[in-house]
């Protein structure tokens, strides 16, 4: 592993605790989570596989402080994030974790330069200290010429790779992916997943995606398993990274 | 700040035409009440200088009993000597000329038709009486000698078919309470453009309403004209007499200044209403923004945008509206304003009595009105905007991403 500026030790940067997730439509409950327990480590590469409906983008969303578990307990870092509010939640969100999202999310006015800089102006970054890492992430994501475009003027590919480069931006110890390459065609899925699975060996980030493409879950160390709210196999075979192959 | 105010402004750039007549939308009700309010201030300062200059002058001198309302012309309700009074006043340093003036009222009838007048019996070389001598239409001005002819204005001449020449009947009240009539020719006809006044008033001879009232040495008052409107206290004070009371322009156009305060009280109103009709298209527009953009709101909340944030932004947004529709409003008003300054406002004969109005009114816009209805413009849209922008920071983050509800 060549860089490690996020993985300094072993330790879990989360960790699940029994957790459920009871969404209420009028009358109706539906119950997305029973009982989910998990845990993963810093540097980790998993992937969160299941069918539609399984609990996969649930999951996610409570890892990275979006939604709060109806009960159970999530910790980030070590710190219990359950019951956070609003605010707290939104704190815990800018500095420690990275979103990258199935549609490609970013701000369609700004340019890849802004929407990579905008969490570093949200931390409250110095422009030369944003200036600097921007570059340098648009470099990692190999998209040094396209910085003052806009999104419409990026193939889908090089807007997701704008997505992982600004979920990179501050230094998070934990990036989320949501069904990363499922718009795109196979060879920007393809060029998504390597540039992830580069950036989690160089930078050490712990990257965790949700996922039902058989090309993409390959890339995975690990492979938690999720069916009707709940985890049904957790395989860590693929956990030595040497394993994981950067060609499909 | 400078980042947030350029994201809110490439947001206002996405829906380029709606942004721009939301603006617009804004800058017309600014622009319309920027001329409503120059309006009725051109319209009341009109009218208060219609009236010193035609009728109340800034001071007026009167017997201690003179009631205005009654047009009294008993002896002891008048001011004797009022030449000589008028003379003592017009030595004074501020005065530009004190001049006597009767009044009564009287009948002018013409074959069938009659009409209630004022008679105003004036000094007319007095420099006091140049608004109608320079408003005079058709026949001759009056001289201090001429015993049988009159001044009649314009609309009243109409009204009753008189020209320069013709002869009708004047009656009028005398001092010892009977009616007197007399032959009289109607020796010019005047205009002040201001109907409410040209309509109800004719002018004789100090002299002849003298003689003809009974009043002899006497007057209603002695009109003083100030070079200087805000000598008028000092002067006032330099006139105070046991024997007078002095009254000046303000409270003898009481009804006027009244009645300024209920228009003003009144505009406030219709500021508020014109206002809040213009944010509840900038509501629109923002809560559309909102809709529209709920993903995005999302993303942001997901990378660690705050509540507090968000709901800025959107606050960013309507400043911005309200600063474009601001400019364009007060170019617009500003436009409006200089035209109707310039060429004037016809609203005809809409005068009331007491209230002398101008046939014409050229807008005049105070920088205090200006200041005051762009700040209140600005405020209300951005009130306006706090909607909006608690509906985008309060959305869940997770519904949101979704799209919302």
């Amino acid at each position: 592993m060549a860089g490690s500026e996020h993985k300094e030790n072993n330790m879990e940067v989360t960790k699940i605790e029994n957790v459920t997730r009871v969404f209420k439509t009028g009358k109706v409950e539906t119950q997305a989570l029973r009982g989910v327990s998990l845990s993963i480590e810093n540097g980790e590469f998993t992937a969160l596989v299941g069918p539609s409906g399984s609990g996969k983008t649930t999951l996610l969303q409570l890892i990275g402080c979006l939604d709060k578990p109806t009960s159970g307990r999530v910790f980030i870092n070590g710190k219990d994030v359950s019951q956070l509010n609003r605010n707290q939640r939104a704190d815990m969100r800018r500095g420690t974790i990275g979103f990258i999202f199935q549609f490609f999310a970013l701000i369609p006015t700004l340019t890849a330069y802004e929407n990579i800089e905008l969490p570093m102006l949200l931390m409250g970054q110095s422009a030369s200290e944003r200036r600097e890492r921007v570059m340098q992430l648009l470099e990692s994501v190999d998209l040094t010429d396209r910085a003052i475009y806009r999104p419409d003027q990026l193939s889908g590919g090089q807007q997701q790779r704008v997505a992982i480069a600004r979920a990179l931006a501050t230094k998070p110890a934990l990036i989320l992916a949501d069904e990363p390459t499922a718009n795109l065609d196979t060879p920007n899925g393809r060029q998504v997943m390597e540039t992830m699975t580069r950036l989690n060996q160089e930078t050490g980030v712990t990257f965790v995606f949700a996922t039902h493409d058989p090309r993409v879950i390959q890339y995975a160390q690990r492979v938690i398993t999720l069916r009707d709210g709940l985890i049904v196999e957790n395989n860590i075979e693929n956990k030595d990274e040497e394993k994981v192959s950067l060609e499909v | 700040m400078v980042q947030l105010l350029r994201m809110a402004f490439r947001d206002l750039g996405r829906n380029r035409r709606r942004s721009f007549f939301s603006s617009l939308a804004l800058a017309m009700g600014l622009a319309l009440l920027l001329l409503m309010a120059a309006f009725i201030r051109g319209e009341m300062g009109s009218a208060m200088e219609s009236s010193i200059r035609l009728q109340t002058g800034h001071l007026q001198i009167r017997a201690q009993s003179y009631d205005e309302s009654k047009t009294s012309l008993k002896w002891e309700d008048l001011v004797e000597n009022p030449d000589q009074v008028a003379g003592r006043i017009a030595t004074l340093a501020p005065v530009k000329v004190a001049t006597p003036r009767l009044f009564a009222t009287g009948i002018v009838s013409v074959r069938d038709e009659t009409a209630g007048v004022r008679v105003f019996g004036i000094d007319p070389l007095s420099e006091a009486n140049a608004p109608y001598r320079e408003g005079m239409v058709d026949g001759e001005y009056l001289t201090a000698d001429d015993r049988s002819g009159i001044l009649i204005g314009q609309p009243l001449a109409e009204k009753l078919g008189l020209k320069v020449g013709d002869q009708f009947n004047l009656s009028v009240n005398t001092s010892n309470g009977d009616v007197d009539e007399q032959l009289f020719s109607v020796r010019g006809i005047y205009s002040t453009e201001t109907n409410a006044f040209d309509n109800f008033t004719v002018f004789m001879p100090l002299a002849k309403a003298q003689a003809m009232t009974q009043t002899e040495n006497h007057a209603s008052t002695i009109l003083v004209l100030l070079k200087d409107k805000a000598q008028t206290d000092v002067v006032a004070a330099a006139l105070q007499s046991t024997n007078y009371k002095v009254l000046n322009w303000i409270q003898m156009n009481e009804f006027m200044t009244t009645y300024e305060e209920f228009a003003n009280a009144y505009m406030y109103i219709l500021y508020l209403i014109v206002l809040g009709i213009t944010a509840t298209v900038i509501v629109n527009t923002l809560v559309m923004a909102v809709f529209e953009r709920t993903r995005e709101i999302g993303i942001l909340s997901a990378i660690g945008m705050k509540g507090r944030r968000i709901m800025a932004m959107f606050l960013a947004e309507s400043s911005l509206l309200a600063v474009g529709g601001i400019i364009m409003g007060l170019a617009l008003g500003y436009l409006a304003v200089t035209y109707f300054a310039k060429f004037g406002f016809y609203i005809g004969n809409m005068g009331i009595t007491g209230f002398l109005i101008s046939n014409t009114v050229y807008t005049d816009l105070t920088l205090e009105d200006a200041v005051n209805l762009t700040v209140m413009a600005f405020v209300i849209t951005l009130l306006a905007g706090f909607y909006p922008a608690v509906l985008a920071a309060r959305m869940e983050p997770v519904e949101a991403l979704h799209g919302g509800k």
